[in-house]
């Protein structure tokens, strides 16, 4: 598996540590209660297809990515800084 | 058919033609009492022990491929009870129990080898938290000694004791762990079932669950539309997907773990043998021969039933450190397993938000040495609406509450760190 880092370029995937699902980013109120944050904390999608994750560049630039693969067959469809989503 | 000693004598003097297969083929019914969505090794189990053990029979369990094909087929067949947190310890301590009496139960050769499981330590803090496991595992009734490096060089003189690198502090060693033939699993618990009126039906997908206000009213099927009054989810490692008909979303995410398998090599480990230094490994020999072996996750979510190299690599190298005797075995074949793992590492056995739907999941890396109590308990509390006493604390709304999870290392009720 390798994955292109849009800073580095495309790497093993021996640099990169695997965080979770990319709404992981979407935090909810501290307020919300129990149950929505039950949703985000531990219940997911779990899809067996095509999916975005939040992965680091662990041992290259440190930058957190979000990554579009497929959980079937490994294939990278596309990274992009997870900071672009924020601006 | 019964098998013995006496019965295998004169098949084997006639030409062996008086074997028959072990469980029917049968075609679905429009209405079952109990439909079990999943024939792996749990969705067999419970089966047979909710005919055996509270009389029902009008049940079918639907299985999309073929008995044996899935999980229950393909893992690294050990079987221990060396679980600490209160609700682990009570269920594996009941599951092994089952073990010991499994194929007498079944009346068929599951091969159970209580060949024993070392685990090592290989530092200070890893022998005192190795020593408060033997403890607690003791408590629980069951059996652990602590083997110094003396005890263990006699004991299993293979191990590399002169590394610098994870150097061994010595051992825990259980006993009563081992191994058994896993397709043997599957099968015996198909033919006990199938002997006791069950339906197994294979080539069968469900592909939805009928639901009316609330109570489950049956499946929709690859072989058409099944009506019952009670449906079981038993499918881990597609949990997910087989929840999300039923309007789930569930604590799990889908891993890949691999595993390894040599030639067939002369008899040379005789233990379960686990090695937990910066990382992780295991190994034992089958009957066969072969060197079963693994290490851990690969650490992202993946349904590609395989894995990749770092992983294997890292295996490796464990394996070359802790016994560079393996050095010159060839490997025969890979695979990567899909596990549901659940955010604490501890599995589900719990009633749904549906009347007359359960769900039985997130088995984790470690579903088949729950093989026999998961389907124990899990019949119970179908049978009778409430939990088996030794599963009563694998409940789904922990999650939610934060009232006992089930973290065995400690590293908290977090994805895709156990």
């Amino acid at each position: 598996m390798r994955m292109n880092c849009p800073i580095c370029g495309t790497r093993d995937a021996r640099e990169f540590s695997y965080l979770g699902h990319a709404n992981l980013r979407n935090r909810p109120d501290p307020d919300a209660g129990d149950v929505v944050w039950d949703e985000y904390l531990h219940n997911r999608d779990n899809i067996a297809g095509v999916v975005e994750d939040l992965w680091s560049h662990d041992y290259g630039c440190s930058a957190w990515l979000v990554v579009t693969r497929n959980t079937q067959n490994h294939g990278i469809i596309s990274t992009r800084l997870a900071k672009e989503d924020a601006s | 058919m019964t098998f013995s000693a006496l019965r295998i004598l004169k098949e084997g003097l006639t030409g062996n033609k008086g074997w028959r297969p072990h469980w029917r083929d049968p075609d679905p019914k429009g209405e079952y009492d109990i439909v079990i969505i999943g024939g792996g090794g749990h969705g067999l189990s419970t089966a047979y022990y909710l005919a055996k053990e509270h009389g029902l029979k009008n049940i079918a369990v639907l299985e999309k491929g073929y008995i044996g094909g899935g999980n229950v087929g393909r893992n690294t067949t050990i079987v221990r009870a060396n679980y600490m947190m209160p609700g682990n310890s009570e269920f594996y301590s009941h599951s092994l129990k089952l073990w010991e009496g499994l194929e007498q139960d079944l009346n068929y050769n599951a091969m159970l080898s209580q060949r024993g499981q070392l685990a090592l330590f290989n530092s200070d803090a890893a022998r005192d938290a190795g020593v408060r496991r033997a403890n607690a595992v003791i408590n629980q009734g069951d059996d652990a000694e602590i083997l110094t490096v003396d005890q263990l060089r006699r004991e299993v003189p293979y191990l590399d004791y002169d590394q610098t690198r994870f150097p061994i502090y010595g051992g825990i060693m259980y006993r009563r762990a081992g191994t058994a033939r896993h397709d043997a699993v599957a099968w015996g618990y198909a033919r006990g079932a199938d002997r006791r009126g069950v339906e197994i039906i294979q080539n069968c997908e469900v592909t939805g669950i009928d639901i009316i206000d609330g109570v489950v009213q049956g499946v929709q099927t690859t072989r058409g539309a099944i009506s019952a009054k009670k449906v079981a989810i038993v499918v881990a490692g597609r949990s997910s997907q087989v929840a999300a008909m039923a309007g789930m979303r569930l604590p799990i995410e889908s891993h890949v773990l691999q595993a390894f398998v040599t030639e067939g090599l002369k008899p040379v480990i005789n233990h379960v043998v686990s090695y937990g230094m910066l990382g992780h490994f295991y190994i034992s020999q089958s009957d066969k021969g072969g060197l079963v072996f693994g290490g851990n996750l690969d650490m992202y979510s993946s349904y590609a039933a395989r894995g990749n190299l770092p992983m294997a690599e890292h295996v490796a190298e464990a394996a070359m450190t802790l016994m560079p005797i393996i050095g010159k075995a060839r490997l025969l074949r890979s695979w990567g397993g899909i596990m549901d793992m659940t955010s604490d590492g501890s599995p589900i056995i719990d009633k749904t938000h549906v009347d007359g739907l359960y769900l039985n999941a997130g088995w984790c890396y470690g579903g088949f040495k729950a093989v026999p109590a998961s389907g124990n308990c899990f019949a119970h509390l179908i049978a009778q609406d409430r939990p088996h006493p030794a599963a009563t604390k694998f409940r789904l709304d922990r999650f939610r509450t934060g009232t006992g999870l089930m973290d065995e290392e400690g590293t908290g009720s977090h994805h895709n760190l156990h």
